[in-house]
């Protein structure tokens, strides 16, 4: 399994990442390694590729070359569902829940017991299902609404769902694309309590454009510019660097 | 708190025991066996409509051949009894007897190997399940893992109905052609050619019409319903949530391919022959059409609509046979256009507030005043 030199469990690792659209490379040669429990904070651009190196790591895009291994297991060859039973969760930039479930249901679908064909036509809604959902639905605030449709929730109530559905798989690593975008302060607020609560013990990789929210969360920041990283450190480091400033603080 | 801890809430029950009335005691004592007979053929396509239901109302997944399926449990029912009806004594003046007449027509002299199980009644009514649901695992399998959906799928499963009636047409020899497998005579040594017989018939089929629909309401009410709903919504919140999207597409197509065969095996029994016209693409769509005016989220909706319509289309076609097939397209156009969830919809959305209001005054009249909100669909 361990062919040659491994400096360090790291649990993902990205390297010589490549993807190409018709010859534009939108990723470039990208390699950064994220450790456990670690707080990984992407920033950079429009356009820099911040959100294609999610879509690559879980599978929603394609690789064109290079290698993505998490916890020693290479996830350019499996398959979306795969990956997630691998243990990497995924949230979208815009909110994505099943707007005729309830809330409940929306939860009760992300448990991660019974993927399969059969094993959901067996499904028992017990007790460990019902309190984890309610335990997650606390967690989210939405544990008044668990019986409302989603399609009545709020814009920001949709965000607290989806993170609810990522929580409730339990994955080693959580990826979040924007998670405060389109939010009121207020909800904004909330959402930073949520996941600082909900960071620890996993490892996390976000993508945020609000820097107040990035120094309070990230441990390092990876800074991408075109499909390539820019820089990489501590928020400090990052903040000081006079190549990030040129392309993208300074505005 | 708990949403589905009943397998039939209180409108689901009456609708299911409405129907039930109906079809057990209102149509058997009120028609003659010709009309009862008639309702038979319509109820066959009540099976499709549930599977539609499933497939297309829950999982998103538009099905336009679903007269493919209807048709390949329909020939394997008629297979069976073709053979029963050539007896080597029945077929004795043709040229090779003990052959079906129409390959004898077309200078077969031999029985070929795929007809040869259909000599078994048990194997037959395997296939009516198997077949079809092989047939449709594949089909499948081919388009959902290469993530072909939505209208691409329509179309394919359309472009296969085509071809299944071009091949049933081309291969007069063994299928029976345009004309299809005709004269059928007896099941097991039983004529179901006599009005008992078609009696008889009737309450099978509205027995395994009820089984079905447990066995959709069951579908509908596990987990599997709800990703279903899922899949339709947001595909890949359910790919990144770890489902195999692709294997619950394959599930409900399936699902409802075997619906449909059952429905395809009545039709032969009721009717009496098979033929490439139930197969191809106009019966698909009206297929579709009977769920679509029913109500595609309601199982008792899809029942209604394959009556109802089939009712109309009986007595329109035979007043203005020219006018029958526009009346359908318009019929088509209007519930999408004003009514997406069918006759069911009407009747969630208009009647049953209703009804739930009388009962609820009713009820505050003693002195309780809690209203009733069992908003699910009925029928």
């Amino acid at each position: 399994m361990l062919i040659g030199h491994q400096p360090k469990d790291f649990l993902l690792a990205v390297s010589g990442l490549t993807v190409s659209f018709d010859g534009f490379k939108a990723v470039n040669d990208l390699s950064f390694y994220v450790e456990d429990n670690e707080i990984r904070v992407i920033i950079g651009p429009n356009g820099a590729g911040k959100t294609t190196v999610l879509d690559l790591i879980c599978g929603k895009t394609k690789t064109t070359s290079g290698s993505i291994q998490f916890r020693g297991q290479e996830l350019t060859r499996l398959r979306e569902n795969e990956i997630v039973q691998a243990g990497v969760g995924r949230k979208f930039q815009t909110p994505s829940v099943f707007e005729d479930l309830t809330v409940f249901e929306n939860l009760e679908i992300s448990f991660p017991r019974g993927r399969t064909v059969f094993g959901s036509l067996t499904f028992q809604r017990d007790a460990a299902v019902k309190q984890r959902v309610e335990e997650v639905a606390e967690m989210i605030f939405l544990k008044d609404r668990l019986d409302t449709y989603a399609d009545q929730l709020s814009h920001g109530q949709k965000q607290w769902l989806e993170i609810g559905m990522l929580l409730i798989q339990d994955p080693d690593l959580l990826m979040l694309d924007e998670p405060v975008a389109g939010m009121s302060v207020s909800e904004r607020a909330k959402t930073a309590e949520l996941l600082n609560r909900i960071i620890k013990g996993r490892s996390v990789l976000v993508i945020e454009h609000d820097m107040k929210f990035v120094e309070d969360i990230a441990h390092k920041v990876t800074v991408l510019h075109q499909g390539q990283i820019l820089s990489e450190g501590t928020m400090e480091h990052v903040k000081n660097d006079p190549k990030v400033i040129e392309v993208y603080l300074g505005h | 708190m708990i949403i589905n801890s009943r397998f039939f809430n209180r409108s689901e029950l009456i609708g299911f025991l409405a129907l039930a009335l109906l079809l057990f005691v209102i149509l058997p004592l009120s028609l003659d066996i010709f009309r009862l007979n008639l309702v038979a053929k319509y109820l066959t396509y009540a099976f499709v409509g549930i599977g539609l239901v499933l497939c297309w109302g829950y999982g998103g997944i538009l099905s336009l051949g679903q007269g493919v399926f209807f048709g390949l449990g329909g020939y394997c029912m008629a297979m069976y009894l073709k053979l029963e009806a050539s007896s080597v004594e029945n077929t004795k003046i043709q040229s090779t007897p003990g052959i079906p007449d129409f390959m004898d027509w077309n200078q077969l002299t031999q029985l070929p190997f795929f007809w040869k199980p259909f000599h078994s009644f048990p194997i037959t009514l395997i296939a009516i399940i198997l077949v079809p649901g092989i047939f449709a695992f594949i089909i499948g399998a081919a388009m959902f893992k290469r993530r072909v959906g939505g209208v691409y799928f329509a179309i394919i499963t359309q472009a296969i109905a085509a071809i299944m009636t071009i091949l049933i047409v081309g291969q007069q020899g063994y299928t029976g052609g345009i004309n299809g497998i005709t004269d059928l005579r007896t099941l097991h040594g039983w004529d179901i050619r006599t009005d008992h017989a078609k009696f008889i018939l009737y309450f099978v089929e509205v027995v395994l019409l009820f089984a079905c629909i447990v066995a959709a309401q069951f579908i509908r009410l596990t987990k599997l319903g709800r990703i279903l709903v899922a899949m339709r919504e947001q595909e890949d919140r359910v790919r990144f949530s770890g489902y195999s999207v692709a294997n619950f597409k394959i599930f409900a197509f399936c699902a409802a391919a075997i619906f449909a065969a059952i429905g395809g095996a009545m039709f032969t029994l009721e009717v009496g022959f098979m033929s490439p016209s139930f197969v191809g693409i106009v019966p698909s769509i009206e297929m579709v059409i009977y769920t679509a005016v029913g109500g595609r989220m309601s199982i008792f909706g899809a029942v209604w609509g394959s009556l109802l319509v089939n009712f109309a289309k009986t007595s329109l076609s035979e007043s203005f046979p020219q006018l029958w097939l526009f009346g359908l397209g318009a019929l088509f156009i209007a519930v999408v256009l004003a009514f997406p969830n069918g006759l069911s919809g009407i009747w969630q959305d208009h009647v049953q507030p209703r009804i739930d209001r009388l009962l609820a005054a009713r009820k505050s009249k003693p002195g309780n005043g809690f209203s009733v909100a069992d908003g699910a669909p009925a029928e």
